[in-house]
């Protein structure tokens, strides 16, 4: 609803980003490749500051994005609260560690609101209008202008609130969190991040060849907001495959709430490594395949 | 003045406007297939996540928890996902979309009242949807091991129940989303109203599981009226009188929203002032 709103603006001022980068682009490219790590943090840094620009001017976005993120966390709450008045623990997890995993989940959703969603969703409009060869022509790895080309401001309001119900989560547990252990789950919320990021550039990059794809991502998100609160253990086998390997969310929240109450296992910590950095590498290869028998729009 | 004008239409009329207007719709919902079972598909995880968290809980209390064994969880939640997807409408949150884009300036022109042609859509998605949903709740169930304690006359209550909660549901909403006529950004107050609803009603959790006061609350005012009460129907879990009484509420409510939905159409049609139209 926002963004159709606000989408014209924000096509505007990604046309002034464009010349923006390029601009650095051109800068980079003379310099080699060797310095081609530098110049994508300089293209990231760039849509980033953009973005929280186009924030600070629709103010109000963030505030009903707060309000919403408000009443969804409320919710959340409110059925912990109905289901641990039956009980004093589910599969193993205490009410305090289930708040904390609810604060994970509304954070990483946030940033899945704030980047990946809206810059893949533009990405797989592009296909369909064509409109994504000016993107190619650009002297800048496609993956990374891809990946970054929209960011939704607003969204840092579920990471404030998520971040809040963390820290509650984590006072009312009552237990000291060690340096190892907030580096454990600083890691862990790294590969969770690294395994929806590639999932979601694969199904994006289909939308090269199934050019009326946007709905996929939806699945992703329905998924992710419902089946993510819960720890993956109190799932059957079935569902428990289904959301490790089909629909990956289980790695993404399980293991840093888990890495946070210093329950996880070092099979479940290399597990997830591998899973990430095999998601990472595919993804990327899909990328490259998928932008090789991309023929543009005219053709 | 559409509205005025929508009292004209014989009961004949309706009836073949409904019947084309189905037939139009249902070969769209065939044509964008895809994404209308993308919308299957989220009508069917929300209830089934809850389906397996409760009986997480009956099970970690030996079987059974707040007067439900883990079998009637697993029939509760997969009658609240069948009420739901009858029950349930999406032109709440359409209805401002149309405010703002303009699209209104071209529905009020028409002489009938724009609930029909909305409801025609709803009635036809459910329809569509209602067929590959049904299997995969007796799949669910014998997955599950649900157990229903339904007996013959309430599969016969059943029918009412779901069909005034599907009246009731759909008129209090789309009197809820003609606020977009005075408000630009009515999403936020939508919003409000489905968690609201998603307590009250009975999806979070069956209704017997809240605090004494906030039953007399779901109970008063529609909630439970829009979705809990054919879900206890179809369970079995009413006694004969309790299902007359609840439709005699349903009743009540629906007529009272109708009449709220009326009053609030006309003015809000007076209201209207499209940008640029």
């Amino acid at each position: 609803m926002r963004s159709k709103k606000n989408a014209s603006s924000t096509e505007e001022r990604v046309a002034i980003s464009e010349g923006n980068v390029a601009a650095q682009t051109t800068r980079s490219s003379v310099l080699g490749p060797h310095s081609s790590a530098l110049h994508a943090l300089t293209v990231i840094r760039t849509y980033l500051r953009l973005g929280l620009l186009n924030m600070v001017q629709y103010r109000t976005n963030f505030f009903f994005e707060l309000f919403g993120v408000t009443v969804h966390l409320a919710t959340a709450l409110l059925g912990l609260a109905v289901i641990f008045n039956q009980t004093s623990s589910l599969n193993g997890w205490s009410s305090s560690e289930l708040v904390m995993l609810v604060g994970i989940q509304t954070i990483l959703g946030s940033l899945l609101g704030l980047v990946i969603e809206p810059s893949f969703q533009t990405f797989m409009e592009n296909v369909r209008l064509g409109t994504l060869d000016f993107m190619l022509t650009k002297p800048a790895d496609s993956q990374v202008m891809v990946t970054f080309q929209r960011v939704e401001g607003g969204a840092i309001a579920g990471t404030i609130a998520g971040a809040t119900i963390l820290g509650i989560g984590i006072a009312r547990h009552g237990e000291r969190i060690g340096a190892g252990q907030a580096l454990l789950f600083a890691a862990m919320l790294l590969v969770g991040i690294v395994i929806m990021y590639s999932f979601l550039l694969i199904l994006s990059t289909l939308a090269f060849w199934f050019v009326k794809l946007d709905n996929v991502l939806v699945i992703f998100g329905t998924t992710f907001d419902q089946a993510g609160r819960w720890p993956i253990g109190i799932y059957p086998g079935w569902l428990k495959g289904t959301l490790t390997f089909i629909i990956p969310i289980a790695f993404v929240v399980t293991v840093p709430a888990q890495a946070l109450s210093g329950r996880v296992n070092a099979l479940n910590v290399a597990g997830a490594c591998l899973l990430a950095a095999a998601f990472l590498l595919g993804a990327r290869w899909f990328w490259r395949y998928g932008l090789k028998h991309y023929t543009g729009a005219s053709s | 003045m559409a509205s005025a004008r929508a009292g004209a239409f014989s009961p004949g009329n309706l009836a073949a406007f409904y019947r084309q207007r189905f037939k139009v719709d249902l070969a769209l919902q065939v044509a964008y297939r895809g994404a209308t079972f993308i919308w299957l598909f989220s009508l069917i995880v929300q209830p089934l996540v809850s389906l397996v968290v409760w009986r997480t809980v009956a099970d970690s209390q030996g079987g059974s928890a707040g007067g439900f064994t883990a079998g009637q969880y697993a029939a509760y939640f997969l009658a609240v996902m069948v009420v739901n997807q009858m029950t349930f409408m999406w032109h709440m949150w359409e209805i401002e979309w149309r405010v703002r884009t303009g699209v209104y300036s071209g529905i009020l022109l028409r002489p009938m009242h724009p609930i029909h042609e909305d409801l025609v859509a709803n009635l036809s998605f459910k329809a569509f949807t209602l067929v590959p949903l049904i299997p995969i709740c007796v799949l669910l169930a014998v997955i599950f091991d649900a157990q229903f304690d339904t007996r013959p006359v309430d599969i016969v209550a059943f029918v009412p129940a779901v069909a005034l909660a599907l009246g009731l549901r759909y008129t209090i909403e789309w009197a809820l989303g003609l606020i977009a006529f005075w408000v630009t950004r009515a999403a936020a107050i939508h919003q409000l109203w489905a968690s609201v609803t998603f307590f009250l009603a009975g999806q979070m959790a069956p209704l017997s599981l809240f605090p004494k006061p906030i039953q007399v609350i779901a109970t008063v005012l529609p909630f439970r009226w829009m979705l809990s009460f054919p879900v206890e129907v179809l369970l079995g879990r009413l006694s004969g009188r309790g299902i007359l009484a609840g439709l005699g509420m349903q009743v009540l409510w629906l007529a009272i929203a109708i009449v709220v939905m009326r009053a609030v159409w006309s003015r809000a049609a007076n209201h209207y002032s499209a940008v640029g139209g």
